[in-house]
Formats: structure tokens, C-alpha cells, sequence
């Protein structure tokens, strides 16, 4: 199917920006994070360095709570597009045994998310790294830059972020400094899954609606996707037609209840939803601003 | 100029499936408490755009920092920052999507207040149409004819005047053609193509989406319906091609491939076209694409295009057709919006990002301040946060470039401070300037050019990388024996050499091979600015620092040449016999036994001493320096 010219738009503006990011640092590297942005991401790499491969490495943070299938695409995914993918965890977080089940969602997040992905992109020396997010995801985010500065310590600062022009990105950086780079952000969840569908790119079956183990907790539906899920006294796993809006981490993940089991179906379904997207994002819901205040910590 | 009033929209949801009109990018601004923010916010809620979930988070913040009691306060919606809720303000450009049947938009929601003015011209930077907001009781302020100035320099051609807070008017006819009345002086004087003014009432919703019963008076489109059908010209394909490189694609020697987004313009395969710093031609041999070629391109296309010729071509180069060029100048005048709390200070170097090309330049002159209130030209020595001024710009090597006017890509820059990395000012190039007019800078007298001049020759580095016993000094040595007997002044620094004097200090663990590196690319700096051709013949196995030497000469002096023996063959070989000792654990952190060598991913040259002769070698870097023009034939 040809692209529309709307989407060729966005294309042709994020295959320039993956272009500029490696033109212009020194080791970059792509935060792989296995949902639909990563997967549009990705695909829109192979094309901007095509016949090359993309010329850095993919990176997943690793919580150790992602959802079975997503690993199992992820590892799929890095052999069929030949890039070497690094994946981190926060060993320090593994041994002390914080998950979402013990911990709050704001601690979970700064030790297995926030912190993990400090020490990957400190490790690998990168000054640069790719993300998918979207500014119409968030508030925060629809102030962001596309090239976001970070501190030596990847704290953001939103008060003095460096005017936009054009798209004349300003990539200097002073020591330990780096940059975060985001190709997605003129597009919106109708846009990627437009994409999805037109470009025949490959996504986690998570999306599409199927019979999963279910368990109502705090109003959501949450998968049980493992044996680690501790069920309480009255909870009882059932059998429900689900699908997944955005993935992340299955504890702190609500499903929606839906019969769309086709990419034709998903989007049909979205352009009537009266929800955003980031509503089965559990982590978002701890105060208006959190996400704002995660990223000035240095979240994605 | 009216475009039609749709009365019946068709019910909207969230998304729409492909809106056939193209992408619409917008601009909102206006003077604080004009209500941007509530338009806006007004403009999704009335299109049901604003999710139920975003809905309640509005209602709980609306009650906590709202202005409106127990109204729904839609400002909040917009800004999204902490500092913005907290004291009512919009402080940075904000992005909104949405999409109706007729089409998508991207909207910028510019802050009002004057210390953000530079967050403004940002959002102008890329918007095609301005929606310039008024408070009907108060008329046009300061900020409104700042803002409309700073729309037109940055080249937004069309304008909606939406005079707001008709209700607190009493919705008088009056009030709204004395504003429009006084816009039109303001607008005779900038370089808008249409101006369209809408009276309206963002609180209540009259003439944002629908018409509006309070205002019978007015016969005109409603905001949404006039942003739907607006003609604003876009992609500029019809323009002359502009087609600055963005990223050259090495994959092997065979495969050289020139990446860049189309600024204007169209290519085609067979297309004679032209690098304009080198005014080389060639031929576009193919357009290079992932689901297979393509036989044409246009802007805003990013594309990959192969050459007929082996011509040269970097970052920075714009490549055009034969007959439409642009300008390649080292001095051109502009206008400067200055961004930076340090004030502009003529002689000072910036750094200068065009193109995608960063450089020095300098401000030498500026002709005049702009006051943006009364549009009077004033002397001045200095440009301070938020200022404009027309200025002659000198940069440190000729660049290509068209005027503003004509192509709002390639006549943009940015500058940026040196010493903190902030963007200091926007530019918007007016036309170049020939150099009988131009005033010589002090230390242009006795450049880098003129000591080359004089030696007859262009100063470059010649950076031999490879395993030890691959070869590197041996062939350096015969180029530079080459390079004498033809008159030109060399300088020869060799690993093992320069260990025995100024690196005699340092060891070979990995922190000292980068000092070690870092060392040699000074000194290599220094005889480059001196105007000679530096010979390195260093192991050097880490890419960032023989990156990091590359941008201290710069991308066009530095030739990356790797001798590209096979371990196997250098440990046979084995000159000095320390392959040997390393081998047998005498030797620590040697490069190929117990420590990695990082092969050049896109060397300039790759050359394997196992397969020719180190004579045979040294001809063809000769003859690649003269193909590259680095030496006259």
C-alpha cells in the first residue's frame, strides 16, 4: 500500500533525524523497548541506512517484568534485522528483590527503569540515544525537544532547553553530556498504527485480542503472565477476550477488553476510543506532573 | 481569498483515516492572557479530541490551579509543565496533533510572555500559518506587532487575526473592524499573502468551530473551517532542486551513497547535477531505496542517491542542478534573532550550523536593530536576548546557501555559543556579500590559507591506523619521499618516534593510548594551521580518537588511511619481534593480542600491504590526494 502523503511526511522527517543523530555523534544507540513505537522505529532505521545496517547497536532495559512474549519478539527481532542488541538490567535492583509487587510503582520505576537505563548508557559509553516516544503521548513530552539535552547525570531541565529551529539541531555537547533523540515525535498512535498496517511491520501478538489469564486489580485487567504473579486470597484468575494498548511491564499493565484479533480491527477500534493510550500505563497515575518529574530524574 | 464556510461538518472521532488535504503546521501566539491556551484547548474539546481520561485529569487540576472556578479551565490542557500550571503562564512551545476529515494539523502553542519570545521563533520556524491572537477590549499590544514581526521574518505567509473575548464586548461589530482596522497598517509593512480575521470567543465557543448566533453581523468561515481549507503553499517541489548531504553511506569501496532530505525541489535518475562548494557534475546514477530504486524524488522526500562520477561530496555539500545554483559565498548579511542571556558581540567566533555544516564565523558588522514596535532601524553595538538585527556574517570557509525568501531551509542557520553550547541566535540569510566590500578580519591577514598559499599546496593529515607490522611507517615514509620530490612541505610524526620525546611519559594502557592520540592530533592541529601535510603513522586502535583528531582538523582535511594487513600477516612478519614477546605474555596491552583494535568503519582509503607492494600503496594514496584535489597534478 503507498503511503499517504501525511505519512510519507513523517517518514521522510524521521529518517532525517536518524540520519542527522548519526552524522553528528560519536556512538549513538537505539532504546529498543519492543512496543509499536520501537517496532516503527526500527523499521524506519533500516530504511534511512539501507544498504548499510543501521550503524549502532540496540539497547533493551530489561525489568525482568515484561511480558514472556515480548522477550521472545525482541530476541526474534535483533536476529532477523542482524543488529547486535545489548540488554541491561539493574543487578543491584535484581538482588534486593524489587518488583511491582513489593515496591510502589515510583520506586519500581526509578530503580528498574530510571536507573537501569543510567547504567546502560553510562556503560556503553553512548552519547546519544534514540527513544520512540510521541509528542502527543503526554504534556510533558509535547514540550520536549526532538534532540533533548541531558546533563552529565541525564537529568532533563525543562525551564532551559535549547530553542528548536527548523530542523537545525543544535548537538553540541559539553563533557559527559549526551542526547536524547526523538525520531516519533510529529507523530501520533494513529499514525504509527497507519504506518504499521501501510509498511507490513512486524508487532507483538500483545496487541491483538485473544483468550489471556485475566485478574481485576485496582480497576484494571491485569495478565497473569508468569507464576510470579502473587494472586490474593479473593482473587481469581478468569479467561477474557483481551488486547494490549501500549506494553511495558505486565504487573503495571492493564489490558483492554476487545475482539479486534487484526491490525484492521485495532485501528478501527482506536478511532473510536474515548480513552488515550497511556491510561493502562499504571505507572502515570501517581500525580498529574509524574511524568515530568520521572524524566527530570532521567526516565525516557 | 474567503474560503467557503462548511456549516455541516461530518461527525468527528479521535482519528481520522487519511485526511486527503496535506499537513497543515500552525502557529498560535498572541500577548499573554489572550487565550491561546483556552483556543486551543477549546478547539480539541469542541472536536471531542480531548480523551476521557485526559478529561478528568483537566476537571481535578481545573479545581486546583485553574482560573475558572468550576469550569473547566482548558489552558491546563495545553500547558504541561509544572512551573506553566503553577503560575498560569504558557512558557514553552507546546505541540498538539489532530486530525479532522479535511485535514491533519500540528499545532505550536508559542508562550506569550516577552522573556520567551525566542520559544516563539522557534515555533514560527516551522509553521506555515500564524493564528495571531487579540483581546478585543485591549486592541494590538507590544507583543502582537512583535509577534507578527517575527511570523513574517521567519517566513509564515498567512495570517489569522482572531480577535478573542468577543463576549466581553458585548460582541460589538465596532471593536472587532477597529482592530482589524489597525492590524492592517501593522500588516502593510511585513510580507504576509493573506490575512484572514475571525471574531471569536474562545470561552464559549462562538466562530471556533461553528458559526456563532451572537455575532449575526458576520458573514465568514468559523476558525476550524477557514485552518480546513486554506491553500498554503508546502513542499516546494516546484522550486529549484536543493539537496544538501546530510550522511555519506560507505558501506564497502564499492558502494558510495549521498543521504539527505530534499529542501526543494525534484531529482531524477539520469538528473546532471552539481556539488556547489566544488561546482563538480555528475550524474545521479540511482535513487536508493529499501523496497527497490526509485526513478524520481521530491521534497520533502529523504532519499539515498548514488553518483555516475566519483566525485567529492561531504556533510554540508548542497547538490543542485547545473542552471539553478545557489550562492556560495564566505560572507552574506542576515537577520539575527538573538537567543542568548551573553548579548552579541561583533568579532567574537560563534560556531555557524547551515546545511548541516558547523564552522567558525563571526558577526563583522551590524547594520542595524530592528525595533519590532514601531518597525524603526537603529544603530547598535550589540544584540541582547530577544533582539533583532541586520548583520554582515563572515564564516570561516565558504558555504552554500540561497536567501530566506526563496528556501526556508537552506537559507537558515543557527549560531551557537562555543563555550556553552547554547544556540545563541537564529538567521535568516538576505543575500551574500562579494568580498571588494567586505572588511578583512586581523586575523584573516595570516590564516591558515595564506601560510598554505604561500607554500603552495592544501594543509591536510594523513592518518595511517593499523595493526603493528601492518606497514604504516614504512609507506608513510615513501609518500612523504613522494610528496617532497614535488615540492610540497611535509611533516612526518611517527607512533614509535614521538614516544621517544613528547608522549615519553606515557604508556600503553588504554588511558595512555588515548593521551597519546590526543596529543599527536594537537601537534597535528598546529602544522596543519601552519600549512603542511602531516604524516601519522600510528596504531591508533580506538575510533573515537581518531574521530576526535578528525574534528579537530576537520572533516575535510583529515584522510583516514587504513592499512589494512591481516593479523596472520603481521605476526609473520613481525619486524620488531613483538609479536613474539607479547605472545608469550612479555608484553602487556599489545593491540591484536590482549587488546582490540577498532577497524575504521569508513577510512578514507583502505589498503592491504599483503596484497600489493608498500610502493604500489604509496602511488594510489598519491593518486587519491590528487584526485581529491590535495595535490596539483
Amino acid at each position: 500500500m503507498p503511503l499517504t502523503p501525511h505519512l510519507r511526511r513523517l517518514e521522510a522527517e524521521a529518517v532525517f533525524i536518524l540520519r542527522e543523530a548519526v552524522a553528528e555523534f560519536r556512538r549513538p544507540v537505539m532504546l529498543y523497548s519492543i512496543g509499536k513505537d520501537s517496532s516503527v522505529m526500527l523499521h524506519l532505521a533500516l530504511k534511512a541506512f539501507f544498504p548499510a545496517k543501521p550503524p549502532f547497536p540496540l539497547l533493551h532495559v530489561d525489568t525482568t517484568w515484561k511480558f514472556r512474549e515480548m522477550i521472545a519478539f525482541r530476541d526474534q527481532t535483533a536476529a532477523r534485522v542482524e543488529m547486535d542488541l545489548i540488554v541491561h538490567t539493574n543487578e543491584d535492583g535484581r538482588k534486593r528483590g524489587v518488583s511491582p509487587f513489593t515496591c510502589s510503582s515510583s520506586a519500581y520505576t526509578q530503580a528498574m527503569k530510571t536507573e537501569a537505563l543510567r547504567q546502560a548508557l553510562n556503560e556503553g559509553g553512548f552519547d546519544a540515544a534514540f527513544g520512540g516516544a510521541r509528542r502527543d503521548e503526554e504534556k510533558s513530552r509535547a514540550k520536549e525537544r526532538i534532540f533533548s539535552h541531558r546533563t552529565a547525570s541525564h537529568g532533563w531541565d525543562p525551564k532551559s532547553q535549547r530553542p528548536e529551529l527548523w530542523r537545525i539541531f543544535n548537538t553540541r555537547l559539553g563533557a559527559g553530556e549526551t542526547m536524547r533523540i526523538f525520531p516519533l515525535s510529529n507523530w501520533t498512535e494513529t499514525d504509527v498504527w497507519d504506518y504499521i498496517a501501510a509498511e507490513n511491520i512486524p508487532v507483538v501478538p500483545l496487541y491483538l485480542a485473544k483468550e489471556r489469564p485475566i485478574v481485576r486489580r485496582n480497576g484494571a485487567y491485569i495478565m497473569v503472565d508468569d507464576e510470579r504473579f502473587p494472586l490474593a486470597p479473593e482473587e481469581v484468575v478468569e479467561t477474557r477476550r483481551v488486547r494490549f494498548r501500549t506494553l511495558g511491564c505486565y504487573p503495571l499493565t492493564g489490558a483492554i477488553e476487545s475482539e479486534a484479533a487484526t491490525l484492521e480491527a485495532i485501528i478501527a477500534e482506536m478511532r473510536h476510543a474515548s480513552t488515550s493510550e497511556r491510561q493502562g500505563r499504571l505507572i502515570d497515575f501517581d500525580e498529574s506532573a509524574s511524568m515530568e518529574r520521572k524524566k527530570r530524574e532521567g526516565y525516557f | 481569498m474567503t474560503a467557503p464556510f462548511i456549516a455541516d461538518a461530518a461527525i468527528l472521532s479521535k482519528a481520522q483515516p487519511n485526511p486527503p488535504r496535506p499537513t497543515l503546521r500552525v502557529l498560535t501566539c498572541g500577548s499573554v492572557d489572550d487565550g491561546k491556551s483556552t483556543l486551543v484547548g477549546r478547539l480539541l474539546y469542541e472536536r471531542q479530541l480531548i480523551f476521557d481520561d485526559q478529561l478528568a485529569a483537566l476537571r481535578s487540576d481545573s479545581l486546583r490551579h485553574g482560573a475558572l472556578g468550576e469550569e473547566i479551565d482548558f489552558a491546563l490542557q495545553v500547558d504541561g509543565l509544572e512551573a506553566e500550571r503553577e503560575q498560569g503562564i504558557t512558557i514553552d512551545v507546546a505541540y498538539r496533533y489532530f486530525s479532522t476529515p479535511a485535514r491533519s494539523f500540528i499545532m505550536a502553542d508559542a508562550p506569550g510572555h516577552e522573556q520567551y519570545t525566542r520559544n516563539m521563533a522557534t515555533a514560527a520556524s516551522n509553521a506555515e500559518l500564524a493564528i495571531l491572537l487579540v483581546d478585543a477590549r485591549k486592541g494590538l499590544l507590544t507583543q502582537t506587532r512583535r509577534h507578527a514581526t517575527i511570523a513574517s521574518l521567519l517566513g509564515v505567509r498567512h495570517i489569522v487575526l482572531a480577535v478573542n473575548k468577543m463576549d466581553l464586548v458585548d460582541y460589538d461589530q465596532a471593536a472587532f473592524e477597529r482592530i482589524v482596522g489597525e492590524f492592517e497598517s501593522v500588516a502593510a509593512s511585513l510580507a504576509f499573502r493573506s490575512v484572514q480575521a475571525i471574531p471569536i470567543s474562545a470561552r464559549y465557543g462562538d466562530n471556533v468551530v461553528a458559526g456563532s448566533a451572537d455575532m449575526p453581523w458576520r458573514d465568514g468561515p468559523s476558525l476550524l473551517a477557514y485552518l480546513e481549507n486554506v491553500d498554503v503553499e508546502t513542499d516546494g517541489a516546484d522550486a529549484p532542486l536543493r539537496l544538501p548531504v546530510q550522511w555519506v553511506n560507505r558501506r564497502s569501496d564499492a558502494f558510495r551513497g549521498f543521504a539527505g532530505a530534499i529542501a526543494s525541489g525534484r531529482i531524477q535518475v539520469g538528473d546532471e547535477i552539481v556539488a556547489a562548494a566544488s561546482g563538480r557534475k555528475t550524474k545521479i546514477a540511482r535513487i536508493v531505496a529499501m523496497g527497490g530504486d526509485l526513478f524520481s524524488a521530491a521534497a520533502p522526500d529523504s532519499v539515498m542517491v548514488t553518483f555516475a562520477d566519483e566525485i567529492d561530496a561531504s556533510r554540508g555539500d548542497v547538490l543542485c542542478h547545473p542552471t539553478t545554483r545557489p550562492n556560495v559565498a564566505d560572507q552574506f548579511a542576515a537577520h539575527l534573532i538573538w537567543m542568548s542571556d551573553d548579548s552579541l558581540l561583533p568579532g567574537r567566533s560563534y560556531l555557524i550550523k547551515i546545511n548541516g555544516r558547523s564552522l567558525a564565523a563571526s558577526v563583522t558588522d551590524i547594520k542595524h536593530k530592528l525595533d519590532v514596535d514601531t518597525g524603526a532601524k537603529s544603530a547598535a553595538k550589540t544584540l541582547s536576548l530577544n533582539e533583532i538585527g541586520f548583520c554582515n556574517v563572515a564564516t570561516a570557509a565558504p558555504v552554500a546557501f540561497d536567501s530566506y525568501d526563496e528556501n526556508r531551509t537552506t537559507g537558515a542557520f543557527i549560531l551557537i555559543d562555543r563555550f556553552t553550547n547554547a544556540t545563541a541566535a537564529a538567521g535568516i540569510i538576505a543575500f551574500p556579500l562579494r568580498r571588494a566590500t567586505n572588511i578583512h578580519l586581523q586575523e584573516q591577514s595570516v590564516s591558515k590559507a595564506t601560510r598554505a598559499r604561500l607554500k603552495h599546496q592544501t594543509p591536510a593529515v594523513l592518518w595511517f591506523t593499523g595493526l603493528s607490522g601492518a606497514g604504516k611507517s614504512t609507506i608513510a615514509n615513501l609518500v612523504e619521499s613522494k610528496l617532497v620530490e614535488r615540492h610540497a612541505h611535509t611533516l612526518m610524526l611517527d607512533g614509535d618516534n614521538v614516544r621517544h620525546g613528547l608522549n615519553k611519559d606515557l604508556g600503553f594502557t588504554e588511558a595512555d593510548r588515548v593521551e597519546n592520540i590526543r596529543r599527536v592530533g594537537e601537534v597535528a592541529k598546529l602544522m596543519v594551521e601552519a600549512g603542511l601535510i602531516v604524516l601519522c603513522a600510528f596504531i591508533s586502535p580506538f575510533r573515537a580518537e581518531r574521530r576526535m583528531v578528525r574534528s579537530l582538523v576537520g572533516e575535510q582535511e583529515f584522510i583516514e588511511i587504513f592499512i589494512d594487513t591481516p593479523l596472520d600477516v603481521c605476526k609473520e612478519r613481525d619486524p620488531k619481534g613483538l609479536y613474539r614477546r607479547a605472545l608469550a605474555g612479555e608484553i602487556k596491552n599489545f593491540t591484536g593480542v590482549d587488546q582490540p583494535y577498532e577497524a575504521p568503519e569508513s577510512p578514507e582509503l583502505r589498503l592491504s600491504s599483503a596484497e600489493h607492494s608498500a610502493e604500489a600503496i604509496a602511488d594510489q594514496i598519491i593518486a587519491y590526494l590528487e584526485a581529491n584535489k590535495l595535490l596539483s597534478v
